[in-house]
């Protein structure tokens, strides 16, 4: 299992792509917390990093499904899948081999943003007044919400060999889970609203970014992460 | 070392499988041993990479048994996948990966690390002649030397039972002859089953055969019965000119050979008789004869005979 971890994170750093979706992805969160004049922090005038947090879930609908497109699809299109299937390892070590390896991608993306936080911290008056509770719990709210999204992409992924399907596919059910399903509750459908809000990832997340972590909040999205990974695993076995 | 035939290292018995409706493979059932290199030999879409996809797990039989050194093939998928060496069709590779990468990564899967997994790559690579390409991107190589990587891979665990799907095809002469000696070689104490649709590496490399058609055993037999139990003799006519069957429909039993249209098979149980006959019709119809050659063991027509037979 760790062979096939360390091969997805090499070959992942060993291709142009890897480097491309990082860089893209730390650019576009540069612009928008330092540069762009509707989110900076800057002209904002309070030392917060609201905007990073607001913003990163929309960038991840796109990144993570393209970080996870190929996981599986490349492997089924070039029929290397065979020699996995055929190797010592089982069907749940294979896809939880890929998904840890997802997660660190994840991880290696959001690292940087720790330095965002250090700037904050010297740029607040006095040094230091930051909500430091406020910043780590969303924090830790969008590594979740990234772990969520790899589940979703690495499911999209074991529903086609072609990889632009699954993005598209890991697209859409992100966007869905993240924005479409707070918008149905948006729509003041009685009771239904209540619950479309309590599966709408968006409101989890918030709970988490108030630096209050819950159990319940973390349930959900660990729940969610299983039974997308369940739902991979019945896909696979069934074809 | 064990006798020859004392024990069988892979049998099947009794496999089916459907895809759909379609029955893809009807009750078949076979054994190998050790030492001896078995052909499954048959058409396009016989059913030869169903039955091997079966054998190493990848696909799951719809009814019947495999046992593989002793154990249940089809339930402890995983303990027998370690006894198992599989060089699937088309040899899927890692394109983007280094040779020598690959191996450790293959080996990895495989539970080898350490010294063991270098000097069993350092001695793959030696036997397989990848030496001097194992710093290349499997990418860069060539059609041969992807197939001595596949090789390789499926022979870094050292498992007991050999299965090659198709393993040369694409290659041209040289590559072909290379990869054959790699295979009688690595055959020589391990069960080796490899699957084709071509005739002349069944004679080449082969002791057993076992011919499929549409899911069903026609035949399974020593390569040595499997010719001579076909009493007949083979005729090889070659001309210039393209012939048609028709002409030559009162000889005996008639078909094009590997040359196409030029080569004429003519399978007679009175050679002298059919020799004459032939040469009436080649005079008569003035064609240039190229040869005339009596073939006694030809295996081509003895796989056209048993599969057009069934169709």
């Amino acid at each position: 299992m760790k062979s096939l971890f360390l091969k997805e994170i090499n070959s992942f750093f060993g291709s142009l792509l890897g480097y491309l979706v990082l860089a893209l992805f730390l650019v576009a969160l540069g612009l928008i917390v330092w540069v762009f004049p509707e989110s900076n922090v800057l002209n904002y005038g309070f030392a917060d990093l609201e905007s990073l947090f607001t913003y990163t879930p929309y960038v991840f609908t796109f990144l993570v499904p393209a970080l996870s497109m190929r996981a599986i699809a490349e492997e089924r299109k070039t029929g290397t899948w065979e020699l996995l299937r055929t190797s010592p390892l089982s069907l749940i070590q294979i896809l939880l081999a890929k998904y840890f390896a997802l997660i660190c991608l994840v991880l290696v993306a959001l690292l940087p943003t720790l330095l965002y936080f250090y700037s904050i911290v010297q740029l607040g008056d006095p040094v230091g007044n930051l909500d430091q509770a406020g910043f780590f719990g969303s924090w830790i709210g969008l590594i979740m919400i990234g772990a969520v999204f790899s589940a979703v992409g690495l499911f999209a992924s074991t529903l086609t060999s072609q990889q632009v399907v699954a993005f598209v596919l890991g697209v859409f059910l992100c966007f869905v889970l993240y924005f479409g399903f707070s918008a149905l509750a948006d729509m003041q459908l009685g009771n239904f609203s209540y619950w479309a809000e309590d599966l709408s990832l968006s409101y989890h997340y918030i709970n988490l970014s108030r630096g209050v972590i819950d159990s319940s909040d973390l349930f959900f999205l660990i729940g969610l992460i299983g039974l997308f990974l369940g739902c991979s695993v019945l896909v696979l076995e069934n074809r | 070392m064990t006798d020859k035939i004392s024990y069988m290292s892979l049998e099947v018995s009794h496999l089916t499988k459907f895809f759909g409706k379609q029955k893809a493979l009807n009750e078949i059932s076979f054994a190998a041993s050790p030492g001896r290199i078995l052909g499954f030999l048959g058409p396009n879409g016989a059913g030869k990479s169903t039955t091997m996809k079966i054998i190493t797990g990848f696909l799951a039989a719809d009814s019947g048994n495999v046992t593989v050194m002793g154990k249940d093939a089809l339930a402890s998928t995983k303990e027998v996948s370690r006894l198992i060496g599989y060089l699937p069709e088309n040899n899927p590779l890692y394109l983007d990966m280094y040779v020598r990468e690959f191996l450790e990564f293959s080996g990895g899967l495989y539970q080898l690390k350490g010294s063991a997994l270098k000097s069993r790559i350092l001695e793959l690579l030696h036997r397989t002649g990848l030496e001097p390409e194992q710093h290349k991107k499997i990418g860069q190589l060539s059609k041969g030397y992807r197939q001595r990587v596949g090789l390789a891979r499926a022979l870094i665990h050292d498992p007991q039972v050999v299965i090659l799907d198709e393993p040369t095809t694409g290659l041209d002469p040289n590559q072909l002859v290379d990869i054959r000696r790699l295979i009688q070689e690595v055959a020589k104490n391990k069960t080796l089953i490899l699957s084709t649709h071509i005739m002349q590496e069944v004679e080449a490399i082969c002791h057993d055969v076992i011919i499929i058609n549409k899911g069903q055993i026609l035949a399974s037999e020593s390569l040595e019965n499997l010719k001579s139990n076909s009493n007949k003799t083979v005729l090889v006519l070659e001309t210039e000119e393209e012939m048609e069957l028709e002409w030559f429909a009162n000889v005996g039993k008639v078909d094009f050979g590997s040359k196409g249209r030029n080569e004429l098979l003519v399978a007679s149980a009175n050679p002298a008789e059919t020799r004459k006959a032939i040469m009436q019709i080649v005079q008569d119809r003035s064609l240039n004869l190229i040869s005339l050659n009596q073939n006694k063991k030809n295996l081509e027509l003895i796989f056209r005979e048993i599969t057009n037979a069934e169709s």
